[in-house]
């Protein structure tokens, strides 16, 4: 086993893990503003096929991504138009927009469907991306280096900026936050916009760098193990991008170990292992009490102040 | 349509709009098919890969496994690590058959040939096809073939310049370099001839398993990539199909233990090949 199979490995993991990474950040902010999105396989699948057509017509995929977060959001403000101005349940609201969206994903592709596009790899010149062992530093999709200099800047937005700061309030306590004149709708919109953004932005990862094609469902559930990304990162930005590599290695472990001829352990437990492994890790937390209780008091709740 | 319970009202409509033959055309719709046929004795029903059956039920099924002969016998000829890469569904007779017909006559051609398998428990998801295939491509395989439904892995295999087979239908246009050739299913004529039997009233429940000679497995055009030596092998086999004198599935075959399973000359019957779940030598696979 030679440093170029490990090397090889690795390119394998960051592959299967940059679209959750990117979606699970996302529905993080989201969830840090009191809204609980389960839409985010549906925005991934928009954004997957905005930004598969977007490169059609354009031939250029930094437009295509552009297109995919485009798609990603304006399907996430339908989601946010039904729960922030009409007080709908969010979990039924979040469970249609993944219906609506793998619906309305696959008629707009229709037309797209048996076409390829190039794929979006490293824009390095290929003495860096192709070399034996500077791709492992270079030879990335720019949406790699995207999703990971977001792990730090949503870090820093939610910690240290005023905005972040009145984010995480209207998600502690929206009443109170809307009391000391924060308009809480206004900052959930933003939110939810920027979800779907980043969802889009992940699915867009399947149909443009992965497999540059468009087919319906192509996420296959990716979206999911996103939303239980987060819970099991405990809501915290640097966890998130540890657990996402984990769920990422654990993916691509599944892989090996069958194609080496280990049969150690039956398939579905691995594919199992993310929510397993998220539930294992909410148990954890809770067994902290309160002190590591770190979903945001108002998450899933209607926004009904009194005047 | 789902292939789970949503898939009855649907039938039941087809079946009230006045249809008299209808074809379920996926494995998922087994139980849903049997369950509307029996509330329509009058309506015929043709059900794709089943192994349940009623008096208007009929199954009928292809011999992918002739065509993975072919392919195998590609593979093996233009491998040259001679560790070839098989990324299928699931452990059901259809696959392993595939496998085993792979396996068997890529070995014909390069005898110390070896596969090895990936199910990834689906038989639709890109992303993970993607990454299966490029696991397989850093364990050392040069030629990978897939027995799930996406373009995906003939995608990764375009990247990186190697090579693959398509599945179900021509998918040249996704990887014009990587796409050696593909197993097409042919259906067409097999409803054609339903179609009249239900006509002139010779229609009864049958279970169908086509392949070369009926014209429901066909080898898509090769691409140039493949030399015309290996293009008169695979020609071969797909003749020897034809006219009967070719059969992948015939002795000897020993399993992956090394166990003889299948004596010298024998020919494996329909039946057993319809229940096989052993794989054979040279397979390398987790279950």
């Amino acid at each position: 086993m030679g440093i170029d199979f490990i090397i090889a490995a690795i390119i394998t993991v960051v592959g299967l893990t940059t679209p959750i990474l990117l979606a699970g950040l996302g529905e993080l902010v989201v969830e840090k503003s009191g809204v609980l999105n389960l839409g985010v396989e549906g925005m991934m699948l928009m954004g997957a096929i905005s930004g598969f057509a977007v490169t059609v017509f354009t031939f250029n995929p930094w437009f295509g991504v552009l297109g995919a977060a485009a798609g990603g959001a304006l399907a996430s403000l339908l989601f946010a138009v039904l729960v922030l101005q009409l007080n709908s349940n969010q979990v039924a609201t979040g469970l249609a927009l993944t219906i609506f969206g793998t619906g309305l994903s696959s008629l707009m592709g229709l037309s797209f469907t048996g076409r390829i596009v190039v794929p979006f790899l490293s824009v390095f010149p290929d003495s860096l991306a192709k070399h034996e062992y500077l791709q492992l530093i270079f030879g990335y999709s720019p949406i790699v280096y995207f999703a990971l200099i977001m792990v730090p800047l949503t870090t820093w937005f939610l910690k240290s900026t005023r905005a972040g700061l009145i984010l995480r309030a209207v998600g502690e306590n929206d009443l109170s936050a809307h009391s000391i004149g924060y308009s809480v709708i206004k900052v959930r919109y933003a939110a939810i916009a920027f979800g779907g953004a980043m969802a889009g932005i992940g699915g867009c990862y399947f149909s443009m760098v992965i497999t540059p094609m468009w087919a319906e469902k192509m996420t296959a559930g990716r979206g999911w193990i996103a939303l239980a990304l987060v819970v099991f990162a405990g809501w915290r930005t640097g966890r998130l991008l540890a657990g996402a590599y984990f769920f990422g290695i654990l993916m691509a472990l599944e892989l090996y170990a069958k194609a080496s001829g280990f049969s150690f352990l039956p398939s579905q437990f691995w594919a199992a292992m993310p929510y397993a492994m998220t539930v294992v890790a909410l148990s954890f937390i809770s067994s902290r009490g309160t002190a590591g209780a770190n979903a945001p008091a108002c998450l899933g709740k209607p926004f009904l102040p009194s005047t | 349509m789902a292939e789970d319970a949503s898939a009855i009202p649907v039938l039941r409509d087809l079946a009230q709009q006045g249809c008299k033959l209808i074809f379920t055309t996926s494995y998922g719709y087994m139980d849903q098919t049997l369950q509307v046929a029996g509330e329509f004795p009058d309506v015929k029903f043709e059900h794709c890969t089943g192994f349940k059956r009623a008096d208007n039920v009929s199954t009928y099924n292809s011999k992918f496994h002739e065509g993975r002969a072919v392919l195998g016998t590609i593979a093996g000829k233009m491998s040259t690590s001679g560790v070839l890469g098989y990324l299928g569904s699931y452990k059901v007779p259809e696959v392993v058959l595939g496998v085993n017909a792979f396996a068997l006559a890529a070995q014909k051609q390069n005898p110390a040939a070896t596969v090895k398998l990936v199910l990834i428990d689906s038989w639709f998801d890109p992303p993970k096809e993607a990454a299966a295939t490029e696991t397989l491509i850093n364990l050392g395989c040069d030629i990978v073939t897939t027995h799930t439904d996406s373009p995906g892995p003939l995608q990764i295999l375009e990247q990186k310049g190697l090579h693959g087979f398509g599945q179900g239908a021509d998918m040249s246009a996704f990887a014009p370099n990587a796409h050696l050739t593909a197993i097409e299913d042919i259906w067409g004529p097999y409803y054609v001839e339903r179609t009249k039997a239900l006509l002139d009233g010779s229609w009864a429940s049958t279970d169908t398993w086509d392949g070369f000679k009926e014209g429901t497995v066909v080898i898509a055009p090769y691409s140039k990539d493949v030399p015309a030596d290996v293009a008169a092998l695979a020609d071969g086999v797909q003749a020897g199909y034809k006219d009967g004198s070719y059969d992948i599935f015939t002795g000897p075959i020993y399993d992956q233990d090394g166990n003889l399973k299948v004596k010298e000359g024998e020919v494996m019957a329909l039946g057993d090949l319809a229940v096989m779940d052993w794989f054979v030598k040279g397979v390398e696979s987790a279950s």
